[in-house]
């Protein structure tokens, strides 16, 4: 793809001296993925699109709810219930027709992240889970795609740039490198329990789509080998540089192979002590006998679940109404992503510890990818 | 020996503070386990440590005035 010299849409920003004519053709010939039209994934997304990356590709399998359109900026009321990948992808059209844009409307899981990846120059991570964030890191390193990281949380956001080689150190470091564990799901918050403030993830995921444009360009000097840490509420900027740990290589996938045969779900939950049934067992379970099904997501929380019956008590409300649990059957907790869940065993089993209760693995994100798939 | 320490996330909730300082600490190790004294519920956290801003990864000697971060991980988006 080129760019005509009379197309003033990038007018402002080629009469830069430092950007020109030749970095505007650098982003139209990059490839951009970005994975979670979410709310570090929308800016990112606009600003991309506006800027001229000829390719952008969006990884979201999740669809508007109401609760999102606080920070998720690229959807409307209207949206609700549609499609995120799909539903940002007419968006950005709208915003610049002069690029393509690819829609992967599914779940990135280890088994299609090397295909996607390798299409792509430079990837966004605008997840909000643990388990794709060591996921997306793991592939990046191997595949040696540069990463742009983004994470927020109440009032607080990361950002930073993994696998970018300092050409004047000679060092290249990735998120193994600032947290070479998973924290214990037990003691940490999603933005869907903790909060976060609108315009955080705006941003950050606008500082991430500027690490992208100054790699792809070659303008500035990207935040390679650091990270960034921003508070809203005390309107500060801490930066660290990281260093790589030298023995990670133990329990980081080197190969295709190895991160084939890597389970990130059970990797970013297995020093819980909690009980967890998997999806598969869940089906089985559920048909073979009597059991006691207990959603812990927010009331208003999609998507509604027909296929089952359950009960609906959010996790904040459960331990006051853990009494009013029955108990005469085995029970399974489960939530969107399978992390609050986790919370609600503990909960229940520090109150009942006879009784067999599990956490459903990887939540409802999970059992509709598999269900989609059978 | 003074040591100043910032912290971010959920970690200033725990302290009930954005900062703190310590007297006595001669390297990480140390401060890791008196923060764990005065902090007990840090210990049930993960979090990553910077000395002069810079990220460390096993036990590093402090100096007078020098300034430690404890950043948690977070993964909301």
């Amino acid at each position: 793809m080129s760019f005509t010299q009379n197309n003033d849409r990038y007018h402002r920003q080629i009469i830069l001296k430092e950007f020109g004519e030749t970095a505007q053709q650098k982003l139209l010939n990059a490839k951009v993925l970005v994975i979670g039209a979410g709310g570090l994934g929308c800016p990112a997304l606009q600003y991309l699109a506006a800027a001229g990356v000829g390719t952008i590709g969006i990884i979201d399998f999740d669809v508007v709810t109401i609760t999102n359109l606080h920070r998720q900026i690229l959807f409307s009321a209207n949206d609700i219930g549609k499609q995120k990948a799909k539903t940002a992808a007419i968006k950005l059209a709208e915003i610049n027709p002069e690029i393509q844009i690819q829609v992967y409307n599914f779940q990135l899981t280890n088994k299609n992240a090397f295909e996607i990846f390798a299409i792509y120059d430079l990837v966004i991570d605008g997840t909000d889970n643990f388990a794709t964030r060591y996921l997306i890191n793991d592939a990046c390193a191997i595949l040696n795609k540069p990463l742009v990281y983004g994470a927020v949380l109440r009032f607080e956001g990361q950002v930073g740039v993994f696998n970018l080689m300092d050409n004047t150190t000679q060092i290249k470091t990735n998120y193994r490198d600032l947290f070479p564990e998973p924290p214990n799901p037990l003691t940490t918050f999603s933005c869907n329990e903790a909060g976060v403030i609108g315009v955080l993830p705006g941003i950050i995921g606008t500082m991430q789509a500027t690490e992208a444009i100054k790699i792809i360009t070659g303008i500035g000097k990207p935040l390679c080998n650091k990270i960034i840490s921003y508070n809203a509420l005390q309107n500060s900027f801490y930066d660290f540089e990281i260093t790589p740990v030298l023995n990670s290589i133990e329990t980081f996938p080197q190969n295709e192979l190895e991160f084939l045969n890597f389970n990130y779900e059970w990797f970013c939950s297995s020093k819980t002590n909690v009980s967890v049934i998997s999806i598969i067992d869940f089906e089985e379970l559920r048909i073979k006998e009597k059991i006691t099904i207990i959603d812990v997501r927010e009331r208003n929380e999609l998507p509604l679940v027909k296929e089952f019956d359950f009960i609906s008590i959010p996790l904040n409300e459960l331990p006051n109404l853990l009494a009013s649990i029955p108990t005469d059957n085995k029970i399974v907790f489960f939530c969107k992503s399978g992390n609050r869940s986790l919370k609600a065993v503990k909960l229940f089993n520090e109150k009942q510890p006879e009784l067999i209760a599990y956490s459903l693995t990887g939540g409802l994100d999970a059992w509709q990818q598999f269900n989609n798939k059978n | 020996m003074k040591i100043k320490i910032l912290v971010f996330g959920q970690i200033s909730e725990i302290i009930n503070a954005s900062e703190l300082a310590l007297l006595a600490v001669n390297n990480t190790d140390e401060l890791n386990k008196k923060l764990f004294e005065l902090y007990p519920k840090l210990n049930e956290i993960k979090y990553t440590l910077a000395v002069n801003k810079k990220i460390i990864h096993e036990n590093t000697p402090l100096n007078h005035e020098d300034v430690v971060a404890l950043l948690p991980p977070f993964s909301g988006g």
